[in-house]
C-alpha cells in the first residue's frame, strides 16, 4: 500500500519544482507515478488526466485529487492536493510581501512596463492554438466569437456564458437525435 | 466583507473554470476588477505576469495572489491579508475537488454518455472565446502607455507583437517574460 508521505513527497516535488501550470506538471506526474514509483498503470493515469481535463478547476489539483484517491482514498487525495500547492502558496505569500516593498522601485516599475503587453501576448496566443484541439471551424466559429464579444463588449459574466453553454449543448445533442 | 466576498468569488471561479488556468483568467478578472474593483487591471497584469514565472498551478498562484492584494486593498493589515490569500486558495479548489471525488467515484456511470459529450464539446469552444475576452479587457492604457507613438506605446505594440509570435511557436512562457522585463529595464532606465 502506498504511504501517504510518499504521495504527499511526490506531489510536493512536482508542484514546488514546476514552473508553467498544469500543463507542464503532467509530464512529470506521469513520470513520476508511472515510471518512478509504478503506482499506477500509463492508462490509467491516462484515463485520469482526461478526467481532470473534463471537470472544473485547476488541472494540476483535479489530477492530485484523482490520482491520490485512486492511490489511497480520501486521505490519499488530501495528501496529494496539499502536497501539490503548499510550496507554491507560500511562495507566492513571501514574494507578494515583498512585491510590495519594491513597488516604488525604478528598475521593478521599468521591468514591469515591459513584462505587461507581453502578458496580454501570452494569453491571446493560445486562443489560436486552442481553436484547432476545439474543433472550431468556419461554420462554428461564430461560437467563440460570440463568447468573447458577450464578456468584452456587454460585459456579461463569464459564468453566464458557461452556463449558456452547458444547457446549449445539452438541448442541441438531444435535438439532434 | 471582503472575506466573505472573496471566498464567494473564488468558490464560484473555480467551480465555472472549464479549460485550465487560462480560462480561469477571465473569470478572476470579471470577479476581482470589474464585479469588486479589488484590483486595478494593471495590478491584474502584474499579478499574472508573476504567477506564470513562480512554480506551482497559475490557477493556484493567481488565487493566492489575488487574495493576498484584495485584502490589502480594502485596507487590512498584512496578516489577514495572508489569511486572505490562503481562503482565496482553499475556496478556488473546494467545489472542484468535491466534483472530481464523485467523478472518481462514479466514473463508469458518466463515461461515454451522450449529454456529457455534447455539452463539452460546445464548452470547448466557448472556452476558447474566454480566453480571447480575457485578452482584449488586458488591453488597456495602463499596460501599453499613451499616447498613441510614444515610446512606451511603440514598445509595448512591438513586445506584443514579437511575444505573440514567440510563444505560437512554443517558446518557454518564462522564458519570453524575464526576456520582456529586462527590455523594459534597458529601454526605460536609459531613456
Amino acid at each position: 500500500m502506498v504511504k501517504y508521505c510518499e504521495l504527499f513527497y511526490s506531489f510536493f516535488k512536482i508542484g514546488a519544482f514546476t514552473i508553467g501550470g498544469g500543463y507542464a506538471m503532467i509530464p512529470l506526474m506521469e513520470q513520476e507515478l508511472v515510471d518512478r514509483r509504478g503506482w499506477m498503470r500509463r492508462e490509467e493515469f491516462l484515463d485520469q488526466l482526461a478526467l481532470s481535463q473534463s471537470m472544473p478547476g485547476v488541472l494540476a489539483v483535479n489530477m492530485a485529487t484523482g490520482c491520490g484517491y485512486r492511490l489511497r482514498g480520501f486521505s490519499g487525495a488530501l495528501a496529494a492536493i496539499v502536497g501539490n500547492i503548499v510550496m507554491p502558496i507560500l511562495f507566492i505569500i513571501a514574494l507578494a510581501m515583498l512585491f510590495r516593498h519594491f513597488r516604488g522601485n525604478a528598475l521593478v516599475e521599468h521591468f514591469f512596463m515591459g513584462v505587461r503587453p507581453a502578458v496580454v501576448a501570452l494569453i491571446a496566443a493560445p486562443v489560436f492554438r486552442l481553436a484547432k484541439s476545439a474543433s472550431i471551424s468556419w461554420s462554428t466559429c461564430w461560437i467563440p466569437l460570440l463568447a468573447t464579444l458577450l464578456i468584452w463588449l456587454f460585459d456579461i459574466s463569464p459564468i453566464l456564458v458557461i452556463l449558456a453553454a452547458v444547457v446549449g449543448g445539452f438541448v442541441y445533442g438531444r435535438l439532434k437525435k | 466583507m471582503v472575506f466573505l466576498q472573496l471566498f464567494w468569488s473564488f468558490l464560484k471561479i473555480g467551480v465555472f473554470t472549464f479549460g485550465g488556468g487560462y480560462a480561469m483568467i477571465a473569470l478572476i478578472q470579471s470577479e476581482v476588477t470589474v464585479n469588486h474593483h479589488w484590483l486595478t487591471p494593471q495590478e491584474f497584469t502584474d499579478i499574472l505576469a508573476v504567477s506564470q514565472m513562480t512554480p506551482g498551478p497559475v490557477g493556484i498562484n493567481t488565487a493566492t495572489y489575488t487574495g493576498y492584494t484584495a485584502v490589502l486593498n480594502a485596507g487590512y493589515e498584512p496578516w489577514l491579508a495572508i489569511l486572505g490569500a490562503l481562503l482565496a486558495s482553499a475556496a478556488v479548489i473546494l467545489l472542484p475537488v468535491a466534483l472530481m471525488l464523485l467523478a472518481v467515484i462514479f466514473l463508469q456511470r458518466t463515461k461515454g454518455n451522450k449529454d456529457i459529450d455534447n455539452i463539452f464539446a460546445l464548452l470547448r469552444k466557448v472556452v476558447v472565446g474566454l480566453i480571447a475576452a480575457a485578452a482584449l479587457q488586458l488591453l488597456t492604457a495602463d499596460s501599453f502607455g499613451q499616447p498613441a507613438l510614444s515610446l512606451q506605446f511603440v514598445l509595448s505594440v512591438a513586445l506584443f507583437a514579437a511575444v505573440f509570435v514567440l510563444s505560437l511557436r512554443r517558446v518557454s512562457p518564462i522564458l519570453l517574460i524575464v526576456a520582456s522585463g529586462l527590455v523594459g529595464i534597458i529601454a526605460y532606465s536609459f531613456a
